[in-house]
């Protein structure tokens, strides 16, 4: 896979993320974190198995050579491959346009594949549709209940398609709305509930026939931080209880925290696919936010270092392959000044993506 | 275990249309109602003096079984079209389409619907048909039969309509430029042993003559002069039957208009 072409795809996702904002960096440790990533083992087209996916357990999802044409000619997947163990909390990331809707509309039926096999645990949907079906949950991109209904009646009737008895159906009903808050909101008609409670009466919905597969398909878009964090610890808890969970956002950092597995399409091929740490890893840069006891006025000047200010006490630190944290120390003492505290910052997928942004938009001025 | 499972998802689907029917009473069951009641003053009591006879019959008798025939027909295919094109639009049909109930069961479920809305309008113009004139029900199996198996033709019918909208627009066209004419032409307001031989033969094409003819015959009973032999109105309407079951099947399967 070409350079550019990577460059392409983290600057297209980068772009949809609502990252930070410029961040400084030299074009050395772009361009070698890039090719980090280029030679990296994840980074080969042909997806591989991690160490850790040895042992062969169920497959949640199995997906071999998956095509899929529209009838505009658009060639939308080019013969995807995909495994995703029982229990996973597996990120599926991609730009817009990559083909990571058409791959979750035609594991739940919503479109028809044109070549390729599918198998939601061990149920091959050409075999036996209704039976992945019975196993998948998910909650789509877009609000897709009826909003003239009730809110307690979007996730009864949904229990009903599932075929669980109406008395069920109810306690099931009543559990999911209590987990996720929507309880008091029952009676209410859906289209009357906010844009975060809409999301989340979708989960309920998702949930209500206990699937073993949830798919959710950029579940927090639009939902606001606090609402966003109770989302996640509540998938998180799902997941813990047995719950394989496939997840595309556009929110990098939900993926970094979340997701120990990751796979990334574009132009309707898997690039990358790999457990997350091995993905960061490869990155072989890290930021660090040091609180500092004193005040200062000026970003200081640490040789080798990318430095930059946060506010009167506070500096972010970039370390590469080659650096540690004792150098740090050492140059800001030198400097006299103290580190109070530090720590990691997470977001690290996104943060190589927005480098990768600053990387190509420099890049493209000084050609110009 | 998976029929118990299905048959709960039909009777989700039914229980929730039941429920819409009712909801939105003023726009499902009042208006077809205001509207027969009109045609019952206007037709049957100011006009329908001095047309006199049909068949043997008052004019407001003739016309009676043709008008609840009528609405049976235009509210169980309009209940269908648009409250399946409705889940289209509003994408709550994915609600279903991702759950492991059968294509049939989704079918069935639509157009148990359009039949409790057809039946519930047709009895309720029944109701209002009885201030107007006198009506003994002279075969009970044949106008009950007639009139089921005809709600579910225009179910059907309904059900195919809404499969292939893209638009409101693609909902109305059917019902006014198909529906309304052949149900117009179908013999509700007059035998069609008073057209010349030749549009006889060419409403004889009409399936709603059949439908009409037979329904008109099972309240009317004997007296009636048959437009229509009794057993080829059930053959067709059977025939209908099978015939838009088997397409809209083909449809789910297919995914026309519904799966990409």
């Amino acid at each position: 896979m070409a350079s550019d072409d990577l460059t392409k795809i983290l600057i297209s996702m980068a772009q949809q993320s609502d990252g930070p904002g410029m961040i400084l960096m030299t074009h050395s440790v772009v361009v070698s974190s890039a090719h980090a990533l280029l030679e990296s083992p994840f980074s080969i087209v042909k997806p591989r198995i991690g160490p850790g996916k040895a042992n062969n357990p169920m497959k949640a999802l199995s997906i071999s050579g998956l095509q899929k044409t529209y009838a505009n000619g658009v060639q939308a997947l080019m013969g995807i491959d995909l495994e995703v163990e029982e229990g996973d909390f597996f990120a599926l990331l991609g730009p817009n346009g990559a083909g990571k809707t058409t791959v979750i509309g035609i594991v739940t039926s919503l479109v028809n594949k044109t070549a390729g096999q599918v198998k939601v645990f061990e149920y091959d949907i050409d075999e036996d549709l209704d039976g992945a079906k019975a196993c998948i949950g998910v909650v789509p991109q877009e609000i897709n209940f009826n909003q003239f209904e009730k809110v307690s009646n979007v996730v009864l009737n949904q229990a009903g398609y599932y075929g669980i008895p109406r008395t069920l159906a109810r306690e099931r009903t009543e559990k999911y709305l209590r987990q996720l808050q929507l309880w008091d909101k029952r009676q209410e008609l859906s289209r009357n509930l906010s844009g975060g409670m809409k999301r989340r009466l979708m989960i309920a919905r998702a949930l209500v026939h206990e699937p073993r597969l949830l798919i959710l398909d950029e579940p927090t878009a639009g939902v606001d931080i606090e609402i966003r964090r109770s989302m996640w610890d509540f998938i998180k808890r799902i997941n813990a209880q047995g719950t394989t969970i496939i997840l595309t956002t556009h929110y990098l950092e939900e993926a970094e925290s979340l997701c120990r597995n990751v796979a990334i399409i574009d132009e309707g091929k898997i690039v990358v696919n790999d457990q997350m740490n091995r993905v960061l890893r490869e990155l072989q840069f890290e930021t660090f936010i040091f609180n500092l006891c004193e005040e200062i006025k000026q970003v200081p000047v640490l040789d080798g270092f990318v430095v930059r200010q946060l506010d009167e006490q506070s500096i972010e630190i970039e370390i590469g392959p080659e650096q540690n944290l004792n150098q740090i120390f050492e140059k800001l003492s030198a400097l006299g000044l103290t580190a109070c505290s530090m720590r990691n910052k997470t977001n690290r997928l996104e943060e190589l993506f927005m480098k990768l942004v600053d990387s190509k938009n420099n890049h493209d001025g000084a050609e110009q | 275990m998976r029929l118990r499972s299905d048959l709960i998802g039909l009777q989700t689907i039914v229980y929730r249309e039941y429920k819409r029917i009712m909801r939105i009473w003023m726009q499902t069951l009042l208006p077809p109602s205001i509207t027969m009641a009109l045609y019952f003053v206007i037709f049957g009591n100011l006009i329908g003096k001095r047309i006199g006879q049909m068949n043997g019959y008052d004019y407001m008798q003739f016309i009676a079984p043709g008008l609840i025939m009528m609405s049976v027909i235009t509210n169980s295919y309009g209940n269908v079209v648009s409250s399946f094109f409705g889940a289209k639009f509003g994408k709550h049909i994915e609600e279903m389409l991702v759950s492991p109930l059968p294509n049939s069961f989704i079918i069935i479920g639509h157009v148990a619907g359009g039949l409790m809305r057809g039946l519930l309008v047709g009895f309720v113009v029944t109701i209002i048909a009885l201030f107007f004139t006198k009506l003994d029900v002279q075969h009970v199996w044949v106008t009950l039969t007639t009139v089921f198996l005809t709600s579910i033709v225009f179910s059907l019918a309904g059900f195919i309509n809404a499969v292939y909208a893209r638009n409101f627009d693609d909902i109305a066209i059917i019902p006014t430029f198909v529906l309304a004419p052949l149900t117009y032409l179908g013999g509700v307001f007059y035998s069609i042993n008073l057209l010349p031989e030749f549009w006889q033969a060419v409403s004889k094409a009409n399936p709603i003559v059949y439908m009409v003819s037979a329904f008109r015959y099972g309240i009317l009973g004997e007296g009636l002069k048959q437009d229509i032999p009794i057993s080829w109105a059930y053959v067709i309407i059977i025939g209908f039957i099978v015939l838009l079951f088997t397409l809209s099947l083909y449809l789910m399967k297919t995914g026309r208009g519904i799966r990409e």
